[in-house]
Formats: C-alpha cells, sequence, structure tokens
C-alpha cells in the first residue's frame, strides 16, 4: 500500500519535526499542556476526594462525577469553551492558540477519575484495619496519614493513570477547534487530503500514549506499599472505568 | 405574521445575535439536526453490536488459555490508551473515509471495555453454583448458556453501559473523516461561530447519552427478572 509507504517516508522526513507546526514543537507543547492540567486537576481534586472519602461523605456525587464526564462529549466542551467570548480562542503564553479553553477542558475531564478513585480507595480501607489503628490510640490525623493513605494509595494512583490517559487523549482532540498539540498535524494532513501525513501524527500520537501508559503503569508499581508479584491483580486501570477517550 | 417577525429584528441565530439557545433554529433545521441525530445513533449502535460480538468469543477463548487471557487485557489497554483522534487515522488505509471507519474504531474501543466485564462477571460466578450444576448434569455448553452468562450479566451490564456512554459522546471525533453524526454539526458550529447549532448538537448528545443508558438498564431489568425483588 502506497499510503504507507508515504507515511513512513513522512515520519522520516526531518523537515516535519521541524519548524513551528513541526512533530518536535508540536510535540513539546501537548506534553506542557498534558502536566500542567494534570497537576492542576491532582491539587484541585485529590484533596476533596480523599477528605470525602476520609468522612466518608459526597459518595454519590464522587462516583457519579466520572458518569457525568463520560456522558459529555470532549469535543463539544472544547467547542463551546473555544466560541464562547472567554476563554475563547485567544493565544495563550507556550500553550498556543486556544490554550487556555483547551487547559480548561483538560483539567475539567481529568478532574472525574480523581475524584472518583480518591473517594473510592479512602473508602475501601478494611474497617478491621480502621479499628486496629483506632484501638492502638492512633489520632484521627495519624489514621489518616499512616493507615488510610498508603493503604489508598494504589487506587489513587490508578485514577491519576486514568486521568493520564484521558488529558492526552483530549488535548489530542484539541485539534479539531483548531486548539495546539500534535492533533493539529492530524487534522491539517486530512483537510489537505495529505493521508500520509494525518497517519504519521496519528502515528506519533499513539506510540507517545503508549509510552506515557507504561511509564504510569511503572510509577504505579512503584508506589504500591504491598509489593505484588506478577500474578497479584494489582487494581487495574481501565476496569476501574474508563472515561471517553 | 412573518413580516411581523421580520419587523423584530434578526432571528436569534442571526450572526449578530449568535445567542447559545436558540429555538428558531431548531425549526429551521430540524431536518439536518434529523439527519445528523440518525447518522450519530446508527454508528453508535453499530460500534457496539460489532464491539459486544467480537467481545464475546473473545472472552470465552480468553477464559479457557490463561495466556491468552494477559494477551487479550494486554491489546485492549493499548487500544484504550490510543486517543480516538488518533486511532481513526490509522484505520483509514483499510476502510478509508468512510462510516465503517467510524464503526470498527469505536467498535475496538467498546471491545475493550465490554470483554473485562464480560471476564469479570463470568469470575464473579460463585465455584459452588457451577458444581452444583455439573452435579446436575449440565455439559459445558448448557452450563454457559443457562447458569454463567445469565449470572455474569449483572456485572457486564454495567460495563456495556459504560461502553455505550462513552460511544455516544466519542462518536463527534468520527468528524475527521466526515461520519460524525452531531459532531459534524459541532466542527461546523466551530468553523462558522455558530453557537446555536454548537449547543444544539451538544445538547443532542449528553440526551442520547442518557436515553441509551436508561435504555439498556430498562434491558437489564428484563434479562434479570429474578432481581426484581432484590432491587
Amino acid at each position: 500500500m502506497e499510503l504507507f509507504t508515504d507515511t513512513w517516508h513522512y515520519l522520516l522526513d526531518a523537515d516535519s519535526w521541524t519548524g513551528g507546526g513541526g512533530f518536535v514543537a508540536r510535540l513539546l507543547e501537548q506534553l506542557l499542556l498534558t502536566a500542567t492540567a494534570l497537576v492542576a486537576a491532582v491539587l484541585l481534586g485529590l484533596p476533596l476526594a480523599l477528605w470525602l472519602g476520609h468522612v466518608g461523605r459526597g459518595g454519590f456525587l464522587a462516583v457519579n462525577v466520572s458518569n457525568v464526564g463520560r456522558a459529555v462529549p470532549t469535543f463539544a466542551l472544547l467547542a463551546v469553551l473555544v466560541a464562547a467570548d472567554w476563554p475563547g480562542s485567544s493565544d495563550f503564553g507556550p500553550y498556543g492558540r486556544a490554550g487556555l479553553a483547551t487547559l480548561i477542558a483538560l483539567v475539567l475531564f481529568a478532574l472525574p477519575p480523581i475524584i472518583t478513585n480518591g473517594y473510592v480507595a479512602v473508602r475501601e480501607v478494611p474497617r478491621e484495619v480502621l479499628e486496629a489503628a483506632d484501638g492502638m490510640g492512633m489520632s484521627a490525623r495519624q489514621r489518616f496519614r499512616q493507615v488510610e493513605l498508603p493503604l489508598a494509595l494504589p487506587v489513587i494512583a490508578s485514577g491519576v493513570r486514568l486521568a493520564l490517559v484521558q488529558v492526552w487523549a483530549t488535548a489530542t482532540i484539541a485539534a479539531l477547534v483548531a486548539g495546539p498539540g500534535l492533533g493539529r498535524i492530524i487534522t491539517e494532513g486530512f483537510a489537505r487530503n495529505d493521508y500520509a501525513q494525518g497517519m504519521a501524527g496519528a502515528v506519533v500520537v499513539a506510540v507517545v500514549a503508549l509510552v506515557l501508559e507504561l511509564a504510569a503503569a511503572a510509577a504505579q508499581r512503584a508506589v504500591d506499599p504491598l509489593p505484588r508479584g506478577r500474578s497479584g491483580r494489582a487494581p487495574d486501570a481501565v476496569s476501574v472505568g474508563p472515561t471517553t477517550v | 405574521m412573518t413580516l411581523r417577525a421580520a419587523a423584530d429584528g434578526p432571528s436569534c441565530y442571526s450572526r449578530f445575535v449568535n445567542e447559545w439557545f436558540c429555538w428558531q433554529y431548531v425549526e429551521d433545521r430540524h431536518e439536518q439536526i434529523a439527519d445528523a441525530l440518525v447518522e450519530h445513533v446508527t454508528i453508535t449502535v453499530a460500534a457496539l453490536l460489532l464491539g459486544v460480538a467480537l467481545s464475546f468469543p473473545l472472552a470465552l477463548l480468553a477464559r479457557r488459555v490463561p495466556r491468552l487471557e494477559a494477551l487479550v487485557l494486554g491489546f485492549s489497554t493499548g487500544v484504550y490508551t490510543v486517543p480516538s483522534l488518533a486511532l481513526l487515522p490509522l484505520l483509514v488505509p483499510f476502510t478509508g473515509l468512510s462510516a465503517a471507519t467510524v464503526v470498527i474504531g469505536l467498535g475496538l474501543y467498546a471491545l475493550t471495555i465490554v470483554v473485562r466485564a464480560l471476564l469479570d462477571g463470568l469470575r464473579s460466578v460463585p465455584d459452588d453454583v457451577r458444581e452444583a450444576a455439573r452435579g446436575l448434569g449440565y455439559g459445558r455448553a448448557r452450563m454457559l448458556a443457562r447458569i454463567e452468562l445469565p449470572l455474569a450479566l449483572p456485572v457486564t451490564m454495567a460495563g456495556l453501559r459504560v461502553a455505550a456512554v462513552s460511544t455516544v459522546a466519542l462518536t463527534t471525533v468520527g468528524t475527521l473523516v466526515a461520519y460524525g453524526g452531531l459532531g459534524n454539526l459541532i466542527a461546523h458550529g466551530v468553523q462558522r461561530d455558530f453557537r446555536a447549532e454548537l449547543t444544539t448538537a451538544a445538547v443532542l448528545c449528553v440526551l442520547l447519552a442518557v436515553v441509551i443508558d436508561l435504555l439498556l438498564v430498562a434491558l437489564q431489568r428484563v434479562l434479570t427478572p429474578w432481581a426484581a425483588g432484590a432491587r
């Protein structure tokens, strides 16, 4: 198939990597967007989720926020933000055209998995363990820091991992509203009927996504306080309930 | 009447007013909106059917061969990780710019969720129930059809609901290959800065997700009549 060879040539061509709209610039843009949004969502959502889980309140909200997040198309939210007077499609520092709109959408779509998993993680610490902690005379604060948090960490981490997949995917879709990121190489290719360019963009997006996912999985294993063998099933990112990609 | 309406000024979706919600737009363009909605539903349902149809044999095979299970789960995590906007171009060499590209792409996403739910569901069947069935003389096929699949249904349906709601939302991305259902309206709305068009399409997407979810809940009630008392 000719398209495959054309795609290969496009990927090997140095010109497609350099310059303003090249792979390197777009990749850095998208990595920056992803990192910023993920950090912001963790800082905003995690304390709230852990607190709700700790006091055992707001469960309905914490669990259903994921269902809502799944039902709203990322493209639709991006479109509304870009068409609005604020944030609109104006440039935003290193984040490029429609940078602020994209960042807002990314944070909003990263929050649901972080909140739901954070809440569930703290809730699912076994009762006996909590009672044992109380019996040892731990204060509420000690119990949270030394018992609940470490035991909840794997599930929290899988929520952050889900959020990472979500943010990377949404950052790619930002191209549909002419926003920043690698998706632009795909949409520009399709707009010009240059399908080799579209395919090449897709290959780079997919490869980086897989690399990020593998790195996140390794990080998740590293924070697990109870080392599991290969057969022991660590909390699985996907079976907890993925959102829209 | 028409003259009076004209005298009242431009309609709420004219360029100068550009309101977010405009019933006049829905009335004037109802055919176009209905077409987009029908395309959206068709693609969503076809993708879900494809995903479910593929996940049954995969899950049953994976259950028999543990090594295959690791492979199936690894593959589904991999597919799930690839963003939709990148998955569709990767299918274009095979299916071109067609609705099939979107259906296959979204079917793959649905597959990743349903196959896991099916495996979890089958795993949730208690061993003593299986043993009792075996004691009653159930063979492999009959046990699967009469005992295991019905008992796996609640967990499987939970997964299918997640897949269905995600698929409705993801269909919008199909606009990349010009088959995005309501997503085509959203894309057009963004290009022309046409607010009424894009909010109408966005609201319809969310409503459609809710309707399909409710239909699946109803289907589950019909399929599991024994659970009615427990609810």
